[in-house]
């Protein structure tokens, strides 16, 4: 046994303290031979720290495309020659979006719009997406609306916005390679106020950018400091005509060393499979994380991207003998 | 995945890839064909204007606005 995975099993199994940059680095490099075991620990790490339930979510674009921004990964950026065009979402459409996610037993419906940060015609019509949503289905709202202002914070609280989501999307050494319209710093401010606000924090990224590994244990640590409710990673899933849309998908195993290295970082948060598991991991794979460290799903489509069906993931669930998370256990 | 595009039934066959909006006169895209079953098409098939694509966790919406809407 390779001494990293004896040291976690005291520090992270035994007293809930996460790995270190140098441990989850440790972790990230283990060979082959050793993924088991480090899938075996994050799993135990998991299930004593967080338990057995899996958080069901489902992700709805409410302004799809024409971003400002250009995160190098982004297909909805308007800046690049994407394919993707620029469309609302009606609140009636956003509903009914919110009515199927609930029906697969999903508690958790994040409303997303492609923006730099929300401006008056979106916050209204977030009001009353919200406000509509809460009177007709038994789900609870989160938003990801890009950085806010202190004044927006509390309006979404006032709203009923339970959970904000703000990725980091990479470490903070690494993140002027794919983005250079805002800064790291900008988006850790966004997420101190989100905090402060009482609002859950959910943050995570993506693999697969062109970091190193090194910068990949950077960005668990950093994660970590953060310290948030909700970790989505995501796998590339390189996007015609952006600039990292050549870019190889990450190779399943080193995907699931970064799942296994990032629950040993952070023991009680909730990791969340997101977008590309299909392409990086596939049927197999995805059984392998969720027996590794993963304890929530997007289920259904992405933003702009399909994903596995709903009843594939809440099928494999049951065969695992994870229960899905009840929404009561969410309130 | 099932499709329906009723406005594009009575179309003659497709001139354009769906995925990337090329030509499709000499041949199918292999590369394209494994990538769309995992994303919506973004071209009309028949013109190549790009669609206005709608994605919601249980399905899509395409629309052209010459061609009408797909569905899948």
């Amino acid at each position: 046994m390779p001494e990293i995975l004896d040291q976690a099993r005291e520090r992270v199994l035994g007293n809930g303290v996460g790995l270190d940059e140098a441990g989850v680095l440790a972790v990230l490099n283990l060979p082959d031979e050793h993924l088991p075991a480090a899938l075996q620990l994050a799993h135990e790490v998991r299930m004593r720290w967080c338990g057995p339930e899996v958080e069901v979510e489902g992700i709805i674009s409410l302004k799809t495309g024409g971003c400002p921004e250009d995160c190098h990964f982004c297909s909805q950026s308007g800046l690049f020659t994407s394919p993707v065009r620029s469309v609302w979402l009606d609140i009636p459409a956003l509903v009914e979006a919110a009515k199927q996610t609930a029906a697969t037993g999903a508690t958790e419906f994040c409303i997303v719009a492609a923006v730099r940060g929300p401006d008056a015609r979106l916050m209204k019509q977030m009001r009353e997406g919200v406000a509509a949503i809460r009177a007709a289905v038994d789900i609870q709202v989160a938003a990801s609306l890009g950085m806010l202002t202190k004044e927006q914070v509390d309006e979404l609280v006032e709203m009923g916005v339970h959970r904000y989501n703000h990725n980091l999307e990479t470490c903070r050494s690494y993140f002027p390679n794919v983005v250079t319209t805002h800064s790291w710093e900008e988006r850790w401010e966004t997420l101190r106020m989100v905090r402060e606000s009482g609002m859950e924090v959910c943050c995570g990224g993506i693999l697969g950018l062109g970091e190193t590994v090194e910068q990949r244990a950077e960005f668990a640590a950093q994660l970590a400091e953060l310290d948030p409710h909700e970790v989505p990673l995501n796998f590339l899933n390189p996007r015609p005509g952006t600039p990292l849309g050549d870019r190889p998908v990450v190779e399943g195993k080193d995907a699931l060393r970064a799942i296994a290295a990032f629950r040993l970082a952070m023991p009680r948060t909730i990791l969340r499979y997101a977008g590309g598991r299909e392409l990086t991991l596939g049927d197999l794979g995805t059984r392998d994380g969720l027996l590794g460290g993963i304890n929530a799903v997007i289920v259904g489509n992405y933003l702009t991207t399909l994903g596995r069906p709903a009843t594939a993931d809440l099928k494999l669930l049951e065969d695992l003998k994870m229960p899905v998370k009840a929404l009561s256990a969410t309130l | 995945m099932t499709e329906s595009s009723p406005a594009t039934a009575a179309l003659p066959a497709a001139l354009w890839c769906d995925r990337c909006g090329e030509s499709v006169a000499a041949g199918p895209h292999p590369a394209c064909e494994a990538a769309r079953a995992w994303e919506p098409p973004r071209w009309c098939a028949s013109c190549r204007r790009r669609m206005k694509v709608q994605v919601v966790p249980t399905g899509w919406s395409a629309v052209c606005v010459e061609h009408g809407e797909r569905r899948g």
